[in-house]
């Protein structure tokens, strides 16, 4: 049967790797978030000089695993003298540094596809009946086209969050001791698998009813201009 | 009277057909021109070739006395030279769609003092007091915290006039506002049009409403295949017209209208 014991000794470092896990997520969500919201913007632009770099940077982040990613990152860079001399080596020889660029990178180009495609959608109508007032383009960007992208993407992007956290724990893979980590060593010690990776499941599961229950929250909030009014016909 | 908005000879090319040939037109202060024609008559892309939402291929635009300065793009269409000019003249030309094109994302209240906050400089608190004043007067200041996918058309192309006039715009264009209208909403927005007509506002209006452009229409303006085929006073054209096509025209609405 199912060692509750074992779980249990264990349950301190479990939270340890749930922090981990936490962390890692955040930091490359919020990056990527910020990443993605000007790239977006460049790849729907008519100039191809801003769309089309932006396009082969998804496209190459897109049709690659993020396990090669993280790994050309982590033992890639270190091949090269010039990477290894810099003053940036201190931090790209840091297991979490690298997990973390790879992370940020990889949902960066995700998000950027999805607002991007958020901003197409926009109502033409809307964009012109902006212009004929008389707003700049930055007014019409800033007003009228990111709000609306950003609400048109928000019940994808709760998805691409979910998928981000289950990626997490491809990082287990250079060292970092996040929730996976601890449950092939708490494996590897008691050969409880069960006890293991369930209790690692119920750690990502309890991860995704936050983040689920977040977009919930904020999507009742930012796409109340879409529900049904109550009461009304 | 002070001329508020003068085109002279627009012409319009998509690729080798030619939408708009020579087209020129004059809104004195409290005029309404009434631009009729059929479908394909290139009344509406006439209309959006005065605030440049489409760009013409000759011609000259002059609102309130300050004339357009306009240069040729590669596609041989005219763009504004300047376009923070540009800018300001359209603020002064604010215009109504056809399909009502609020910002879906804001409020009935926002999608009214954006512009006049953004374009116009006015405080937040100076834009909600004319917002206010205006979504009274057409009518819907009980919706001002809704959104519009939950209003009707006809509240929505309301809200869309209280937007327009927020501006407080030298002329209103109007962009067969009443089209993309159930029938029976289509009288409070004529109605509210009709009001705006009588306060002496200077209008555009691209109209299928024979009735709206005879009662309220100072000058009528015929247009057939993109160019001008007849134009002057309602009851002139309507009771006296010279052209075939004109009579054509009114002959075929007003039975429509009949049937309505």
């Amino acid at each position: 049967m199912v060692d509750l014991q074992i779980i249990q000794d264990n349950l301190p470092a479990f939270l340890d790797g749930a922090r981990v896990t936490l962390l890692l997520l955040l930091a490359s969500a919020a990056a990527g978030l910020s990443l993605s919201l000007p790239l977006a913007v460049a790849r729907v632009s008519a100039n191809p000089f801003l769309s089309k770099p932006v396009f082969l940077f998804t496209y190459v982040l897109r049709g690659t695993p993020l396990l090669v990613q993280l790994f050309m990152v982590y033992f890639g860079l270190a091949q090269f003298d010039l990477v290894r001399e810099s003053s940036l080596w201190p931090l790209l020889r840091e297991p979490w540094f690298c997990a973390w660029i790879a992370f940020t990178l990889n949902t960066a180009a995700y998000t950027t596809e999805m607002l991007a495609g958020a901003l197409r959608a926009t109502p033409s109508g809307e964009v012109e009946a902006a212009r004929s007032l008389g707003m700049t383009g930055f007014d019409i960007y800033t007003r009228i086209l990111i709000p609306g992208a950003i609400r048109r993407a928000l019940p994808q992007y709760g998805n691409e969050l979910v998928m981000l956290m289950h990626a997490t724990s491809i990082a287990s893979a250079v060292t970092l001791v996040e929730i996976t980590r601890v449950a092939r060593d708490v494996h590897a010690n008691t050969l409880l698998a069960v006890e293991a990776f369930g209790t690692a499941a119920l750690f990502y599961l309890a991860l995704t009813l936050c983040i689920t229950g977040l977009f919930r929250l904020l999507e009742r909030r930012l796409l109340r201009h879409l529900a049904h009014p109550a009461g009304a016909s | 009277m002070e001329i508020k908005l003068q085109a002279d000879n627009i012409a319009k090319r998509y690729g080798s057909i030619d939408v708009l040939h020579d087209v020129s037109l004059q809104a004195r202060a409290g005029d309404v021109i009434a631009l009729i024609g059929a479908s394909g008559s290139g009344k509406s892309t006439l209309l959006r070739c005065l605030n440049l939402l489409e760009r013409p291929n000759a011609g000259c635009l002059t609102v309130a006395g300050e004339r357009l300065a306009l240069t040729p793009d590669r596609a041989g269409e005219l763009t504004a030279a300047d376009p923070a000019q540009l800018r300001r003249l359209r603020a002064r030309l604010s215009m109504v769609f056809q399909q009502f094109n609020l910002w879906g994302h804001m409020t009935v209240l926002r999608n009214v003092i954006e512009a006049p906050i953004r374009v116009n400089g006015l405080s937040k608190a100076e834009a909600i007091e004319r917002a206010d004043h205006y979504l009274a007067r057409v009518g819907v200041l009980h919706r001002r915290d809704a959104y519009p996918a939950h209003l009707s058309g006809g509240e929505q192309q309301r809200v869309a006039i209280a937007r327009a006039l927020a501006m407080e715009p030298d002329v209103m264009l109007f962009d067969e506002p009443t089209s993309a209208l159930d029938p029976e909403l289509v009288g409070e927005v004529l109605r509210v049009m009709r009001g705006l007509a009588e306060e002496g506002r200077t209008m555009v209006v691209v109209t299928h409403e024979m009735a709206f452009a005879r009662d309220v229409g100072s000058q009528l303006v015929f247009l057939h295949k993109g160019r001008i085929e007849e134009q002057g006073t309602p009851s002139d054209l309507m009771t006296n017209p010279q052209s075939d096509r004109l009579r054509t025209f009114l002959a075929s609405s007003l039975h429509r209208a009949g049937h309505a």
